[in-house]
């Protein structure tokens, strides 16, 4: 009976593929099917994979298929890591596919997304239920691939190209990583089945190779700083619903290639592997949301926003290994439930968010916050949905991002168990980035929502904007629907996760119920009831209660007389809506603070002399430093060596053969020293 | 009467067909260049005609046959034919460096026992010595090869490489024959092609020295 939950889940998936066929033969107008199909292939993914956690998560569960490298064959296993990220895959999944069906008509080439996309849906299932290094790697391929494609369905608008060659380039490069690292996990005579790798684990620096490896290659697909300069420019130039996919799982899809390697085929991690885990991640999470403030563009603010979630959810993994290389399993546990309840989380309001972005987009087509404003009049159901998400991903209670957050500071809190000293100081230092960071990701979602949503349209496409039809709506409102559930019952997804801590970080998840009876899913205790704990159906409680009451005290306590005035007139009684702040006004303090280094960020006033009738004019210009530190030498290099290897090409006939004579000395002077 | 001697006696052929290949590597002229080839593979079918009688293995005779025929005889005439009728037989080399490929090439030698000597304990000593003179015979004719510009001397680099194939060849029990045999055949093949080569080089460069020819590529070298 199990085993026909994982012959399910691939029938899904392979009905997914059939549908990127049926879309390819019958074209755009299959497209309402295809999508409509999809979602529920998604769904069904989503549904089994709970059903499996929720009934426990057994014995893993492994099938395989006589197909692929002859020798290999296709190993493909569920456990209950796998089955926690197909629920993400599943859901988001299913949203994005349904909000397809309309978006899909607004697209201007839809026969360039719709066979992509299912293709795209199965290849993450896939990916995750994948047991073998050659599945593994070619699903990742192929989820690569589809999202390039995707992204380059746009490719009439200026930068799309760029965006996309950046991403292919960065792509390979990170699956050329994880084949290196899979090659060091399977040793010289290993198999590459996880089950052969799992069996004979590398040790030393050979383990710390593996790491490495992992975390370079999974680390820039999943947009970790400094390999995050992709993510911003390929995420926000695919469609809306594609760019929800990307950010919202396919990051997360490399984030389970990360624990994959990091907590089950590697195995022992040093706790300095830890530490520097950790630490990438709250850089991760700074630049992220320093570099999302400083956008005007609503999608690729978003993108930004994914660098900081990421960055959170590794932090909460480097955490999880520093914990467990100490011994301290049930705070490993309680960390990485954190992590990974984040990734179910961020998946769901980045979602959400991207989604809301797309119906702007449709209704306005303007991505420019500058150019937006007011939508909370013309735009009501979105701007709300808009604003569910905003709070969610700002960490507000009662939704969900406050509560995988708050569990990752009860972890951090808790740092000060480790026994190493070096930790000792990092984990608060951490700690503090991730305060930092969550602080101005409030920042950014009170201007991202506050530009894009109030004050007076800045633009007339943002003036005579109507609601999207509810086909663009519904999708959302059940994203929200379940940002809103997990917060208020985020006992439910720890309960979800708790054979993923028991089997990966070696304890359960550390709940203390003694004491409170039948508070186990009211309360989220970890550790001990009189330290932390945290109730969101209580805070949702009360602040409806409140809120009510504030609602009611208004209306019954103040005067309630009409009044009516001018609005924006201070002093200027015909204001253009150009007056009103814009986004990158709402930014410049912080510019101000991290500008000069961070951002390089440089401000250029050119005033007229008096009497001179032209505008004056400010400029901001804004650099992201990977390029300068990171891309810009590593191109510099390529460049360089494809220049003087090129002469390789124009070689005599006997320099060629003295070089194949030089070659097969070095190697049998190797063999002859080694053998 | 000879059986004690087996040994001495194969390693004797062996190390005379390496020291021509040295001789080889030193000599400018073209006429001796070829003299010495035809020396070395005159070594190189006594060895065989050795191993044949010391193995007890009669095939071999054939390879010796081959090797005399057409490596020590034939080939030599014909080079030394065309070499008259392409009105070369008067210039000398300019090879650079020579004392500097000879001390390149007893590197070579101890490079090629190094390697041979310790991977094949388990085989007898007659196979052993005469695996690393024969990989020695090996490398020093691709030294051959890519330190003359002559077209002509690195035909015969290439054809000197080839004995020491066959010099591996014989001293290993049970090699199938027709490994020797299309060995030869493809020395052959390659001998006609090279030889229709040099033809149309000169008529098209007026010389045999293949610097030209990389000249002529109209790149960069």
């Amino acid at each position: 009976m199990i085993d026909l939950l994982l012959v399910s889940i691939l029938a899904s998936v392979l009905a997914l593929v059939a549908l990127a066929l049926i879309a390819l033969l019958a074209g755009p107008p299959a497209g309402g099917f295809v999508y409509g199909a999809s979602a529920a292939a998604s769904a069904a993914v989503a549904a089994l994979a709970t059903l499996y956690l929720a009934a426990g998560a057994g014995t893993p569960l492994a099938l395989v298929l006589p197909l692929g490298l002859p020798w290999l064959g296709a190993h493909l296993a569920l456990d209950a890591l796998s089955a926690w990220f197909l629920v993400v895959v599943g859901t988001v999944g299913a949203a994005a596919a349904v909000y397809g069906v309309g978006y899909g008509r607004h697209t201007d080439e839809p026969a360039r997304v719709l066979p992509f996309f299912p293709i795209f849906l199965a290849a993450m299932a896939l990916v995750v239920v994948a047991a073998d290094a050659f599945t593994f790697l070619l699903s990742w391929e192929t989820m690569s691939v589809a999202s390039w494609m995707l992204v380059l369905a746009n490719h009439r608008e200026p930068g799309t190209t760029r965006a996309a060659l950046v991403y292919i380039v960065m792509a390979s490069l990170g699956t050329a990583a994880l084949l290196l690292c899979f090659g060091v996990l399977a040793g010289f005579d290993g198999s590459y089945a996880f089950a052969d790798m799992r069996a004979d684990r590398p040790e030393g620096w050979l383990a710390g190779l593996a790491i490495a490896l992992a975390l370079a290659g999974a680390g820039s697909k999943a947009g970790l700083v400094p390999l995050h300069a992709w993510l911003p420019l390929a995420h926000p130039a695919a469609p809306s619903h594609v760019s929800a996919l990307m950010s919202g799982v396919m990051t997360k899809v490399a984030i389970y290639g990360l624990v994959r390697v990091l907590f089950d085929l590697v195995g022992e991690v040093g706790w300095g592997w830890g530490a520097a885990v950790m630490l990438l991640g709250g850089i991760s999470a700074l630049l992220g949301v320093l570099y999302a403030l400083m956008q005007h563009d609503l999608k690729v603010l978003l993108a930004y926003h994914t660098v900081e979630n990421i960055g959170i959810i590794v932090a909460g993994l480097g955490l999880a290994l520093s914990f467990k290389a100490a011994g301290l399993l049930p705070l490993a546990a309680l960390a990485l439930t954190a992590a990974l309840f984040h990734v179910l989380n961020h998946g769901l309001f980045k979602g959400l968010l991207f989604l809301g972005a797309g119906n702007v987009h449709v209704a306005t087509h303007e991505r420019e916050m500058d150019d937006l404003g007011g939508l909370v009049h013309r735009m009501p159901a979105t701007a709300a949905l808009f604003l569910v998400g905003s709070i969610a991903i700002s960490a507000l209670p009662p939704f969900n991002g406050f509560a995988s957050e708050w569990l990752t500071f009860q972890a951090i809190l808790n740092g000060d168990r480790l026994p190493m000293w070096p930790l000792k100081f990092l984990v608060p230092v951490v700690g503090g980035l991730l305060a930092l960071s969550a602080a101005l990701a409030a920042a950014c979602f009170v201007k991202a929502f506050g530009v894009t949503f109030l004050g007076r349209g800045r633009s007339g496409a943002a003036m005579r904007a109507g609601e999207v039809g509810p086909a663009m709506v519904w999708p959302l409102a059940a994203l929200a629907g379940l940002c809103l559930a997990f917060g208020v019952v985020p006992t439910a997804a720890v309960a979800l996760l708790s054979p993923v801590a028991a089997a990966l970080a070696g304890a359960p998840f550390p709940t203390a119920t003694d004491g409170i009876s039948a508070a186990e899913w009211l309360f989220l205790i970890p550790l001990d009831p009189g330290r932390s704990s945290y109730s969101g159906l209580v805070v949702l409680a009360l602040v409806a209660g409140v809120s009510y009451a504030g609602v009611l005290a208004i209306h019954r306590l103040a005067s309630n007389r009409l009044r009516r005035a001018p609005a924006w007139d201070c002093g200027f009684p015909d204001a253009s809506p150009r007056t009103q702040y814009t986004s990158s006004s709402f930014a410049q303090p912080i510019r101000r603070i991290f500008g000069s280094f961070v951002f390089r960020a440089r401000e250029h006033v050119e005033m007229p002399e008096p009497g001179d009738f032209r505008p004056a004019r400010f400029e901001v210009e804004i650099k992201d430093l990977a390029w300068a530190w990171l891309y810009a030498p590593v191109e510099r290099l390529i460049a360089f060596a494809s220049l003087h290897l090129n002469q390789l090409q124009h070689m005599t006939i006997r320099r060629y053969l003295s070089w194949m004579f030089g070659a097969l000395i070095v190697l049998l002077s190797v063999v002859a020293l080694v053998g | 009467m000879l059986r004690g001697l087996e040994f001495d006696i194969a390693h004797l052929f062996s190390s005379s067909v390496l020291i021509l290949s040295f001789g080889l590597l030193y000599q400018r002229r073209l006429f001796g260049v070829l003299q010495i080839y035809a020396l070395q593979a005159l070594a190189v079918a006594c060895a065989a005609a050795w191993q044949a009688y010391a193995q007890a293995y009669p095939q071999l005779y054939v390879t010796a046959a081959i090797a005399l025929v057409f490596k020590a005889i034939v080939i030599p005439v014909a080079f030394h034919h065309i070499v008259l009728r392409l009105h070369i037989h008067r210039e000398i080399e300019t090879v650079v460096g020579v004392n500097m490929t000879l001390l390149f090439g007893v590197a070579l030698v101890a490079l090629s026992i190094l390697l041979v000597l310790p991977m094949t304990t388990t085989s007898g000593n007659l196979t052993r010595e005469n695996l690393a003179l024969a990989l020695s015979v090996l490398l020093l004719g691709l030294l051959m090869m890519i330190s003359r510009r002559n077209a002509v001397s690195q035909v015969i680099g290439f054809l000197s490489l080839e004995n020491g194939l066959i010099l591996a060849a014989i001293g290993v029990k049970g090699m199938p024959f027709v490994v020797e045999m299309s060995v030869a055949f493809s020395v052959l093949v390659a001998f006609i092609v090279f030889g229709m080569f040099f033809f149309r080089i000169r008529e098209r460069f007026d010389t045999l020295d293949v610097h030209y020819l990389e000249a002529f590529r109209g790149e960069r070298h």
